[in-house]
């Protein structure tokens, strides 16, 4: 082959440090991001959890959510099997021989959200009181947040022909009021879930744990699972078996962000890249001694 | 060393490119139809595979597939290896092409993509509150302004045509663009060095954010550089093939011993690929997860397997210089890196058991339309305009 050494050198040289510059995992810093000061949450505990599906009812009034008559077989009724289009927090069943469960799933206003670091232009953002919401003005659909979400909670209007993303958004439409609490956990007969800011509720979950370490598994869900979330799980099976199957601490965003920061910091390695490759590229030319209309592509 | 590209002349529309523009029709007929019915009834995408087969292939392989023009220009103007200028511009053309449908399949995939064109041009009224972490905003920017890029790199071919046109307007036009683009084509080439570096790579680390739900043997901080080497050695493969086609097909010199050259280059790419890919998962202890006999494990074997294959074969100096060995290597090459595709944003994504996807019939047809259309042009402009190396010029003329 007709490469002569050193001119295969100086083009590797300029490509790896292209590679690097673009893509190797330099581990730049990151801090983790901790919970906020004025952060609210919620506490579910499934022995409290009966299934009335009360909150269900009570989150669709208040964010003025239409019924779901999708599911076979009873289309006559508001039948949501699963979080979707229709549906920002649902009550699923867990059963398996004798144990059984509740388990409530929204939202987990996560400390350091996947959907944050994904959304391109902001339309997810973590607001006040540590509220993940979503800014319908800027969404165009491209369901990066879906693909990033870790507990599936973003769901989109697929049925709709201007399709949005629909997501639990802790019924900050009520931020307002003195007494603000998201309709699931206001309408709760069992306070099975009870809003709160983030400190009263881990402290509450840290005495229920202490007293009564028999009828929970030890562990607070949430309390640092994926760089923690602000809403947090007591349980009574496994948390694996209500579907919650990530227990890493390293938020979820943080892999990413550290090798995008590391490479893009300042936009300085891509237009140092940039001048280098104009630099390499002019001085082959002058040196092939052509005129300058050959260097066509 | 300069090329004299050609126009094939004759018809831009012959008998089979006229047979092959019917699929395309279908795909545009089943595109407006998707917007008529939403995504919901035209496609197998759900909240939990919100990425299918338009994304997978139109967009990821599409664009890595489009590297052509990105390796060549590595090799013609970094590494300075003038003699494999001929290739470069049918390769641009077939990046351009790509690239552009890449951006059309976008268009169709996104929920609402009347808005798209508020990301470049600041429709949103606070670009400082985009989210700059995001690794898809830089993958969206860089592919629409690469797509840019590529029609400017392959613009000398449209003036060298249009500078004899008997239109004196066009003709003294395509002169003026001619000299300015010629003047500043290294800093436009540098940018089409740059940009797919940047938004190859980031392709890869598009998926970091899926980590969690992403299967071991796939998750790894090296997901960026292991996109980037292997769409380079994707986008040799596609030159190598694309030559080949248009000689078989065309009676074009075919250039066997460049190709293989570039095919060699494109072994070496495979090998560090592989030991990558391979070291990462002995450092992170989890070799274990190849061996478990799952589907996971399985599609993982038959993508090293794929990518082994035409490494080996390409290695072979003799045999490499036979055209349809070459082709046969390029078009195992550009199978693995498809799979690698596939296996990343699909196989080894993992929503939950009680999601599944499988792309519809039209979803399907909307795919094969867009490559249809694809051909379809590229025939006809290399008909119409000098891209393709000239019968004149001989296959090994320095």
């Amino acid at each position: 082959m007709a490469f002569d050494r050193r001119s295969l050198l100086k083009g590797m040289a300029t490509a790896s440090a292209a590679a690097v510059a673009s893509a190797s995992p330099v581990k730049a810093a990151r801090e983790r991001k901790v919970v906020p000061e004025d952060a609210r949450g919620m506490l579910y505990d499934t022995t409290l959890c009966i299934g009335c599906k009360a909150c269900v009812r009570a989150c669709k009034e208040a964010n003025d959510m239409p019924a779901d008559t999708s599911t076979p077989g009873m289309e006559n009724y508001d039948a949501p099997t699963d979080l979707n289009e229709y549906t920002k927090n649902i009550i699923k069943l867990y059963k398996e021989g004798d144990r059984r469960s509740y388990v409530k799933r929204q939202c987990m206003q996560c400390v350091d959200p996947a959907c944050v670091g994904a959304c391109m232009i902001g339309s997810f953002r973590k607001e006040k009181y540590g509220v993940i919401t979503w800014d319908k003005e800027r969404c165009i659909g491209c369901r990066y947040c879906q693909m990033a979400c870790p507990f599936n909670v973003p769901k989109f209007e697929w049925s709709s022909l201007n399709p949005y993303i629909v997501k639990c958004e802790y019924c900050r439409q009520r931020a307002g009021d003195k007494q603000w609490e998201p309709a699931c956990c206001e309408v709760c007969p069992r306070e099975a879930v009870i809003a709160g800011t983030y400190d009263e509720l881990l402290a509450e979950a840290k005495r229920r744990l202490a007293e009564h370490p028999d009828r929970y598994e030890p562990k607070i869900y949430g309390e640092k699972d994926l760089g923690g979330t602000q809403v947090l799980y007591l349980s009574h099976v496994p948390f694996e078996k209500l579907g919650f199957k990530f227990d890493s601490e390293e938020p979820v965003p943080e892999m990413q962000q550290t090798i995008q920061h590391g490479v893009y910091q300042g936009f300085i390695a891509p237009a140092a890249l940039y001048a280098g490759l104009g630099v390499v590229m002019w001085r082959n030319r002058k040196k092939s001694g052509l005129p300058e209309e050959e260097g066509e592509a | 060393m300069s090329s004299h590209a050609e126009p094939l002349g004759g018809p831009a529309l012959g008998k089979v490119s006229k047979w092959i523009l019917w699929i395309g029709i279908l795909g545009v007929v089943l595109i407006l139809w998707r917007f008529a019915v939403g995504l919901g009834r035209s496609t197998g995408l759900t909240d939990g595979y919100p990425w299918g087969l338009w994304i997978a292939f139109d967009v990821v392989t599409g664009t890595a597939l489009g590297c052509g023009g990105f390796a060549m220009a590595l090799l013609v103007y970094i590494f300075n290896k003038g003699k494999y200028h001929p290739l470069v511009r049918p390769a641009i053309l077939t990046s351009a092409l790509g690239y552009s449908m890449a951006g059309l399949a976008i268009a169709i995939d996104v929920g609402r993509p009347w808005f798209i064109w508020r990301i470049p041009l600041g429709g949103f009224p606070d670009m400082g509150k985009y989210n700059w972490n995001s690794a898809l905003l830089e993958v969206a920017l860089c592919v629409m302004a690469y797509v840019i890029v590529l029609w400017i790199e392959l613009s000398p071919a449209f003036f060298e045509k249009w500078k004899d046109s008997p239109k004196e307007g066009l003709a003294n036009f395509s002169k003026k663009a001619y000299g300015i683009v010629n003047k500043l084509l290294i800093w436009i080439i540098a940018l089409g060095v740059l940009l797919p570096t940047m938004h190859q790579s980031s392709l890869g680390s598009l998926m970091l954010l899926s980590g969690p739900r992403l299967h071991g043997l796939w998750n790894t901080p090296f997901l960026p550089l292991l996109f980037l080497i292997s769409c380079i050695a994707m986008g040799y493969a596609v030159v190598v093939m694309e030559s080949a086609l248009a000689s078989r097909y065309f009676g074009r010199p075919s250039h066997t011993s460049m190709l293989a050259d570039i095919g060699k280059v494109a072994a070496y790419m495979i090998w560090v690929f592989l030991a990558l890919r391979l070291v990462e998962l002995v450092l992170r202890g989890r070799l274990g997860l190849m061996f478990q006999f799952n589907v996971f494990s399985l599609m993982f074997w038959l993508e090293i397997i794929c990518f082994a294959v035409p490494a080996v074969m390409l290695m072979n100096a003799q045999k490499r210089q036979n055209l349809g060995y070459l082709f046969r290597a390029a078009m195992m090459l550009v199978l693995a890196g498809t799979m690698y595709r596939f296996d990343t944003y699909l196989v080894a994504f993992m929503p939950g058991e009680n999601f599944s996807y499988f792309p519809t019939v039209p979803e399907m047809f909307v795919t094969i339309g867009i490559v249809a259309i694809e051909i379809v042009l590229y025939v006809a402009l290399v008909t119409v305009f000098p891209i393709l190396a000239g019968r004149s010029t001989t296959a090994e003329a320095h």
